[in-house]
């Protein structure tokens, strides 16, 4: 059965015809045509397709499209304003957080959404809640640093 | 009762594929508005393959490396090179991407010189301009040379560069010398852990890992290479199981998901790098390739970090909970202080 589904999308209204199997993951890369968050594994494990869904990271393969009827989802693409980088992302450029880039996009929405929920993350804390998200390039220690000094400059 | 120990592992690491003659090829060509097209055939699937040889092509064309645009999109595109594999890039293909830049900028010059009326041993390139080098007032920029060249009278300037190393000599019986392995990577990880002997789990508390490169053309991607290997080599110490029931092959992995990549969890809360750099006369710049060699060094440095800390050798990897507790009864019970979980297993299906 298909169903008109609208929601926010990185502050702009949006609307797609969704099947009720689908999830909110193939609305946006299917429907929407926003394809930074990566179908990884598909079942949760990996945290690629991580996305913020009324300011929480969720991710976005195991969440069903039609329960984001009407709430804001951000995606990677949202972080940025007019083309600028927030000083996280300007971090993971510095700090070298990124290779093959195919976990970058739901690391950075995991690391807005901790650096929201806790401005000042102990480095312990930042590993428990960035261990959903999977870099098989190692990219670990990197983030770690610009996770931290985010949280230094933020002061 | 948690136990602590620290293991040191020491690679050489030979790169470049020089047995196989390992050659190489680049083209570089002025587009219109003065940017530079460079084709090359390595992969970048991360490594940052593209980043390097952009950085060559700028330096070699004296260019911002803004302006220079890298493509390998497919091998039946692309110019030939033996790949991103041997740890080669670095090392080889820099040699071909310099030799092409050499040809395109004789190339400009020619045409340059033809356009300034001047002649072309008096051109000199530099900052993205060709000019008189008895008047650099008198000049043309490669923007106004691309247009002109391309737009105006539809003429091409590509540059094209090959390279491939001496022919390798046999092994020499009387030094022990063998030109295959002649360029070496140096690394040295040094692993801390700590071991529960009540769970068998294994902590990775400190790294340190040092690697001599030759030089390091990107340090940030010589550093995310180096604390990248730690994420391949602690795996497989420590949790990547492929067989989990090796010599039975049950139960053999289907996917990625199915063996326990490390995460943020599993990495040492100290992590400490360093680059030394001693130039080799092979490579450009006097870099070598060294990638690989870095994954390499974690699992010994691990490993021998568990026998400092409770004394026995495993001998096998991953080095789960459940071999390192096996490990502690066998010592327990035999005063073992060797470990192979599959003998044990064989000798009960025995």
């Amino acid at each position: 059965m298909t169903h008109i589904l609208s929601f926010t999308l990185n502050g702009a209204p949006v609307q797609a015809l969704v099947k009720t199997s689908d999830s909110l993951l193939d609305v946006l890369r299917e429907k929407l045509d926003v394809t930074s968050p990566k179908r990884g594994c598909d079942s949760g494990d990996c945290g690629a397709c991580t996305v913020m869904l009324e300011g929480k990271a969720v991710r976005a393969c195991l969440t069903c499209a039609l329960t984001v009827e009407g709430k804001q989802v951000v995606t990677v693409e949202g972080l940025s304003h007019n083309g600028k980088l927030q000083p996280l992302q300007e971090a993971f450029v510095s700090h070298g957080g990124s290779q093959c880039g195919f976990c970058t996009s739901g690391m950075l929405v995991s690391a807005t959404a901790l650096l929201a929920k806790n401005p000042h993350p102990q480095r312990h804390e930042i590993a428990q809640e960035m261990s959903g998200n999977l870099c098989r390039c190692g990219c670990y220690e990197e983030i770690t640093q610009a996770i931290l000094d985010t949280a230094r400059k933020g002061d | 009762m948690k136990k602590t120990g620290v293991g040191m592992c020491l690679v050489l690491h030979p790169t470049g594929r020089k047995g196989g003659g390992d050659p190489s090829q680049a083209i570089i060509q002025l587009k219109p508005d003065g940017s530079l097209l460079l084709k090359v055939g390595a992969v970048d699937h991360g490594q940052g393959a593209l980043t390097i040889l952009r950085q060559v092509a700028a330096e070699a064309m004296d260019v911002d490396i803004s302006t220079v645009y890298a493509s390998n999109r497919s091998d039946d595109l692309a110019p030939l090179s033996a790949g991103s594999a041997a740890s080669r890039v670095t090392l080889v293909d820099p040699h071909a991407v310099v030799a092409a830049a050499n040809d395109l900028k004789a190339k400009i010059a020619a045409f340059a010189a033809h356009r300034l009326e001047i002649d072309a041993e008096n051109v000199e390139l530099a900052e993205g301009k060709a000019f008189a080098k008895d008047n650099p007032h008198h000049h043309m920029t490669f923007a106004e040379i691309g247009m002109i060249a391309n737009l105006g009278q539809g003429v091409i300037l590509v540059g094209t560069g090959a390279w491939q190393p001496a022919p390798v000599q046999g092994h020499d019986p009387e030094t022990g010398y063998l030109d295959q392995e002649s360029v070496i990577s140096f690394g040295c990880c040094v692993a801390e852990v700590s071991v529960d002997t009540g769970t068998g789990e294994v902590d990775v508390t400190k790294v340190v890992q040092v690697w001599e490169v030759g030089k390091a053309i990107n340090p940030l991607l010589v550093k995310q290479q180096i604390n990248g290997g730690l994420q391949i080599g602690l795996g497989f110490a420590l949790r990547e199981n492929l067989f989990p029931h090796y010599p039975d092959p049950a139960h053999g992995i289907e996917s990625l998901a199915d063996y326990a990549v490390p995460t943020f969890m599993d990495y040492p809360p100290e992590l400490i790098h360093g680059i030394e750099e001693v130039p080799h006369p092979m490579g450009v710049k006097g870099a070598k390739g060294f990638s690989e060699g870095s994954a390499t060094a974690p699992g010994p440095a691990i490993i021998s970090a568990i026998h400092d800390a409770v004394g026995v050798w495993i001998h096998e990897v991953p080095a789960t909970p459940e071999v390192v507790l096996r490990a502690l009864e066998a010592k327990e019970r035999d005063g073992a202080t060797d470990y192979w979980s599959h003998q044990e297993r064989s000798a009960w299906l025995a």
